[in-house]
């Protein structure tokens, strides 16, 4: 078993494509750097920090971006986000199966200013493009950055978010709520609460990512597989519907309703229905899908779980 | 930021045939990318380093580096924040060793 936790940006592509098809785009001999970063003494990385192609997954041919998460905290540029825009409007011209981004990231550069506050405003748009080409985006959320910033809004722009139990998704990072709002609304350096409030499980029960996974690069693979599969056979449309905008702002107000009072996420667990919620961290991701999949807040019942692995 | 140049001539294997890269450009680490230079009759070392004063240090690590491959018409760009000599030298045998199996995958680290 590979950790996907552990791999590369380029380690992940190759895990999850299918062996010896990916072809990357904009190649590292090209040195298509930063040009801010020179002005601040900071080195470049040859690929801005995130690796563009395209390849085969299950024999489909996809294009897939997947951000390393090591240079710069996975942030997002302006060369960084133009790769990601020219990959999706790429995405749209050769029609390809599915457009696969490996998100590892903090959000905006803020090194870069402005030109990174553009880029991911960019990039949003140009993922809801691809969507409203009848393609689907899928997002794979497995390294230690999580997902956060400007990039959790492109993330939740998405078709499908696969994550496993040490991935983060959310706006602000612990430490920026911390700071604005104090230790008492949140602490920061208490990991346990982080992931409970953050991390892939949390995420799962409350609707928020797709699919949950264990840290493997085939069970992210299978999962990718999956979503494309479930796209296919339940006919959803890749474009975000009016329709579907109503049923999410519907499920985001219970939600409110419901546990906007709660203090921490193990007392939501338990008002969904949860027994034992405590126990719940302790769980492997098999054991915790047969305790949560049938409470599970969701939109018509729809998991890539229930679509495609049982 | 410091950009140094290093030149050997006396390099007899052109076997580096596509770009290959190693490494990440991480606090204390580096990305490392060895490519063809075809009739340039040389080694070239192109480093961006982020931690300046150690010329001499990189001189060696680079000599040694040589020494022990001899690649010709190649050109070696790095980009550095603050590796230490064994990481770099780590890194160049990772990206060296590229060449010779001839993959394009970027090693962890």
């Amino acid at each position: 078993m590979n950790s996907f936790l552990e791999a590369s940006a380029r380690q992940r592509i190759e895990h999850i494509l299918d062996p010896g098809s990916f072809r990357e785009l904009l190649r590292p001999e090209l040195r298509m750097t930063s040009p801010h970063l020179a002005q601040l003494y900071l080195p470049v990385a040859f690929d801005d920090g995130v690796i563009t192609g395209e390849g085969l997954l299950g024999g489909s041919k996809v294009l897939i971006a997947s951000q390393e998460g090591r240079f710069m905290g996975g942030a997002v540029g302006e060369v960084h986000g133009a790769k990601l825009v020219g990959l999706s409007k790429r995405a749209v011209r050769q029609n390809c199966t599915a457009l696969l981004l490996l998100l590892d990231t903090g959000g905006v550069r803020l090194h870069e200013a402005n030109a990174g506050l553009i880029a991911v405003s960019e990039v949003m748009r140009a993922i809801l493009a691809v969507r409203a080409a009848g393609i689907p985006v899928i997002t794979l959320i497995g390294g230690s950055n999580g997902c956060f910033g400007g990039m959790g809004i492109v993330a939740k722009c998405t078709n499908f978010i696969v994550m496993s139990e040490e991935a983060r998704l959310g706006m602000s990072g612990p430490e920026v709520i911390e700071t604005a709002n104090g230790v008492e609304e949140f602490d920061s350096r208490d990991r346990a609460l982080v992931w409970r409030t953050t991390g892939g499980k949390h995420r799962y029960i409350m609707n928020d990512a797709d699919g949950i996974v264990p840290d493997s690069t085939d069970a992210f693979r299978h999962a990718a597989i999956g979503a494309i599969n479930a796209y296919r056979s339940e006919k959803m449309a890749a474009e975000l519907t009016l329709e579907a905008l109503g049923d999410e702002h519907a499920l985001l107000q219970a939600r409110i309703d419901k546990y906007g009072g709660m203090a921490d996420s193990t007392s939501i667990w338990t008002a969904v229905g949860i027994d034992d919620a405590s126990t719940l961290p302790l769980c492997d991701i098999d054991r915790f899908l047969e305790r949560v999949n049938t409470v599970r807040i969701s939109i018509r019942n729809r998991s890539l779980h229930m679509l495609t692995f049982n | 930021m410091q950009r140094l140049v290093f030149k050997h001539l006396d390099g007899k294997y052109s076997s580096v045939q596509k770009p290959v890269i190693a490494g990440v450009v991480a606090s204390g680490n580096l990305e490392i990318l060895i490519e063809p230079s075809p009739h340039s009759g040389a080694c070239t070392f192109e480093v961006n380093t982020s931690v300046t004063g150690f010329d001499a240090t990189w001189k060696a690590v680079v000599a040694d580096f040589h020494q022990a491959w001899l690649f010709t018409d190649t050109k070696v760009s790095i980009n550095d924040m603050g590796a230490t000599p064994a990481v770099v030298r780590l890194r160049l045998d990772q990206a060296a060793e590229l060449v010779a199996t001839s993959k394009s995958s970027k090693l962890g680290g």
